[in-house]
């Protein structure tokens, strides 16, 4: 620009001191906000699950809780409720067991590439169910799964679909078989139903309301 | 373009090496579009390679040579264009190529493990040795390091050569933009039980590269282009610049929390999300409106018949218009469709968010890397005047049908699916599969492997016409016609 033009419009000085405000306000911002979210989903302990202190992230030892995912008046969407004791696997965990159960879990859903199939807490591949709630799904509680698997509990069930899915169809879209083991298949039934605690803001939405439409016929056939 | 090594008219190394990244970068392109397509197949043929080369191995590859070829036409783009903007030859260029074929060789080994191995037991080593299960950064740990030192090699060579050269305004953006890129890339390099922690690192990578630092480093990419393809005054160009980076990051940042909506995160990220992230739009209005006001501008000096105004590059500058409706269109519209929280309810984790993914990722970034690969081979035979050839129209053509009718289709299976599967049954099991299996989607579904096929010829045309319009006879012909460009 020749110096006789003034207007500040026309400066790139200008421009450029604003960019720079403008970027580090906003980079400020996000840190003070990422101090705070960080504070609301680090993982709860063993305490506040026994003393009903609710948290976004429970603790490891919610698994043995039984959850459920039901409507709330005041947010006026569902929210993950923690309710009374049950046993998860035949057993009650403590809390440095569930947390390494937890840990072998997620390193399991890394390892095995789940999120290139599924989506987690919404994120990932669309080939496959979102496994948010699926410890909650009607599919593993109506009696479907656990009648193909021919096991008596939920978490059972799910662990010999995990070393077998392709043994165990529902859709010709089928799971193939990712040679998980025992251990492994039962870390990740952990990481599942506590994934199903996370209070995510209601989403998905009416998620509980699905298995009573499909079982007086949907709007979709 | 490898004919370019033969006639090779570079008067900088630094150049020599942007050509070796492109080359990289076309291949690794090729290997996207080909397991998109054994992807797509495999929604309509389940039982396609089923147990032997599965859906999440085709997709991860996918995603991730779509990445890697991104980054290694960026830093080919740099390497182009550091020269011209300082003056001088790149100053570390020795450790520059030598850090090239280091990290080709690790991408190499990586992509056959993924191929060949593919996943392992649930442990430490699995994800320090063969892939790290988090969506577009899979890579292993030890190539996230190895990554990271061919990065800090490279920005050494451009930060070092900004400061012996000149310091134009296009360089002192990019300086300060790719040390913001590559610095983001170190939230993605731990591990976490807590998925939603995880989550929240794993989208300042992902979202603060595609929406803030790529989108400012395409801006400054738009801006050499225009002053080296149409002769745009710099300063305008710069003065513009500027403006793009003040609207991009002041927006894009804070975007960021159209990704907290439902992770686990506290709710005030949904006004802040939808604030932020409903601003996005403006400067790819902006940018659009930039590159095509200085290209009818020089387009009127040239028909006025001033000397040096005449568009030197055509297929360049059409990719570059392209990019910049490409980018207003995928991210500013798509994004935009579902970037509140009360639509993204529905919308989210659907095949409409694979929809935006494609135009965007395409329209932003594929479209300005590919003019900057003609950008290269136009230095490499040091033509003055080039001109499209049939072969760059039919990719053109091919490629943008194939895009944008592969959108269309994943657009309507997402209505589909937010309809039937989110709103109607509200999700779940049953829920995903009845919607999945409706004939809307299954015609949908078939509709995308079309238009992917229509995209593989045009990327067909492309490498015909990058290896050969070095040497097409069109540049001569018109050297003393108008400036009938593009
Ligand atoms: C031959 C053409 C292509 C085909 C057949 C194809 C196919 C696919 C398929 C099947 C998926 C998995 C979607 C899912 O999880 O449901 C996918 C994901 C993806 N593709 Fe492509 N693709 C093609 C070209 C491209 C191009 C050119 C780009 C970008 C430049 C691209 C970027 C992506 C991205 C970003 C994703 C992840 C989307 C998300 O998670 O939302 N693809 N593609
Ligand atoms: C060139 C720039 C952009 C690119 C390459 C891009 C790419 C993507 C991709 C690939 C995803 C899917 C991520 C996944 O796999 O989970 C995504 C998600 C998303 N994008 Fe973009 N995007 C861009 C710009 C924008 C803009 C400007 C907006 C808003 C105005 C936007 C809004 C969104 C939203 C809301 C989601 C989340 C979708 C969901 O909830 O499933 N994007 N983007
Ligand atoms: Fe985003």
């Amino acid at each position: 620009m020749s110096e006789k033009k003034v207007s500040v419009w026309t400066s790139i000085t200008f421009w450029r001191r604003s960019a720079a405000w403008v970027t580090g306000t906003a980079v400020v911002l996000l840190m003070w906000l990422t101090f705070n979210t960080i504070g609301q989903i680090s993982m709860g302990t063993d305490e506040d699950l026994q003393n009903g202190v609710k948290k976004r992230i429970p603790a490891p030892t919610v698994i043995n809780y039984k959850i459920d995912y039901a409507y709330d008046e005041k947010r006026g969407h569902e929210v993950p409720v923690i309710g009374e004791k049950e046993l998860f696997f035949g057993k009650e965990w403590s809390a440095d067991e569930a947390a390494e159960l937890l840990r072998h879990g997620k390193l399991t859903q890394q390892a095995k590439n789940c999120m290139n199939c599924h989506t987690l807490l919404g994120n990932g591949a669309y080939y496959a169910p979102d496994l948010t709630k699926a410890w909650l799904d009607p599919k593993w509680n109506d009696g479907t799964m656990t009648g193909i698997t021919g096991k008596d509990t939920v978490e059972e069930a799910m662990a010999e679909f995990l070393m077998h899915p392709s043994q165990f169809p529902t859709h010709a879209r089928m799971m193939p078989n990712l040679g998980i083991t025992k251990e492994e298949a039962i870390a990740l039934v952990a990481f599942l139903k506590h994934m199903s605690a996370i209070d995510t803001n209601g989403f998905p939405r009416n998620f509980s309301q699905s298995a009573k439409r499909l079982e007086g016929g949907t709007h979709a056939w | 373009m490898l004919g370019s090594i033969k006639s090779n008219k570079f008067q900088y190394e630094s150049q020599k090496l942007a050509m070796n990244y492109f080359r990289v970068a076309i291949v690794l392109f090729g290997a996207q579009l080909l397991m998109g397509l054994i992807a797509a197949t495999q929604f309509l043929y389940p039982s396609f390679l089923f147990e032997v080369y599965d859906f999440s191995v085709a997709r991860m590859v996918h995603i991730n040579a779509l990445v890697v070829w991104m980054l290694y036409a960026m830093i080919g783009s740099v390497y182009l264009l550091l020269p011209d903007e300082t003056g001088i030859e790149a100053v570390g260029i020795k450790l520059g190529k030598l850090a090239f074929w280091v990290l080709t060789a690790a991408v190499t080994v990586v992509v056959l493990v993924y191929i060949f191995i593919q996943v392992g037991p649930g442990s430490e080593a699995t994800i320090w040795l063969i892939n790290e299960g988090r969506e577009y950064i899979e890579a292993p740990r030890w190539a996230d390091i190895g990554i990271v030192v061919v990065v800090l090699i490279f920005y050494y060579n451009v930060f070092a050569t900004y400061m012996k050269g000149e310091k134009t305004g296009i360089m002192t953006v990019l300086v300060a933009d790719l040390f913001a890129l590559a610095g983001l890339y170190l939230c993605g390099m731990f591990f976490t039980s807590n998925i939603s922690m995880d989550q929240y690192w794993w989208w300042w990578v992902i979202h603060l590269w595609v929406e803030a630092t790529w989108e400012v480093f395409v801006g400054s990419l738009a801006a050499y282009g225009l002053i080296k393809i149409l002769g745009a005054k710099r300063e305008i160009v710069e003065m513009w610049l500027w403006i793009e980076v003040l609207m991009l990051f002041g927006s894009g940042i804070l975007g960021l929390g159209h990704h907290y909506f439902w992770i686990g995160t506290p709710e005030y990220w949904w006004e802040i999300g939808a604030l932020f992230s409903a601003l996005e739009p403006v400067p790819l209005v902006a940018m659009f409106v930039h590159v095509l006001y200085d290209w009818g501008k020089e387009q009127g000096h040239a028909e006025a018949g001033q000397a040096g105004h005449a568009v030197k590059n055509s297929p360049a500058m059409a990719w570059i218009a392209i990019n910049a409706f490409g980018n207003f269109l995928g991210a500013g519209i798509w994004g935009f469709f579902h970037t509140l929280p009360q639509v993204n309810i529905y919308t989210h984790g659907t095949q409409f968010t694979a929809a935006h993914g494609h135009l965007a990722f395409f329209g932003a970034y594929a479209t300005i890397l590919i003019g900057m690969m003609y950008l290269g081979v136009q230095r490499a035979y040091a033509i003055e005047r080039m001109r499209m050839t049939f072969k760059t129209k039919m990719a053109i053509a091919l490629l943008i049908t194939g895009i944008l009718g592969m959108t269309v289709s994943l657009t309507i299976a997402g209505y589909e699916q937010v309809l039937v599967e989110r709103a109607d049954l509200g999700g779940g099991w049953d829920a995903y599969f009845i919607a999945q299996n409706l004939p809307w989607m299954l015609q949908a579904m078939g509709w995308r492997l079309v238009m992917g096929l229509v995209m593989f010829t045009g990327f067909i045309f492309l490498v015909a016409d990058l290896f050969t319009i070095g040497k097409a006879k069109e540049h001569a012909e018109q050297e003393s016609v108008g400036a009938a460009a593009a």
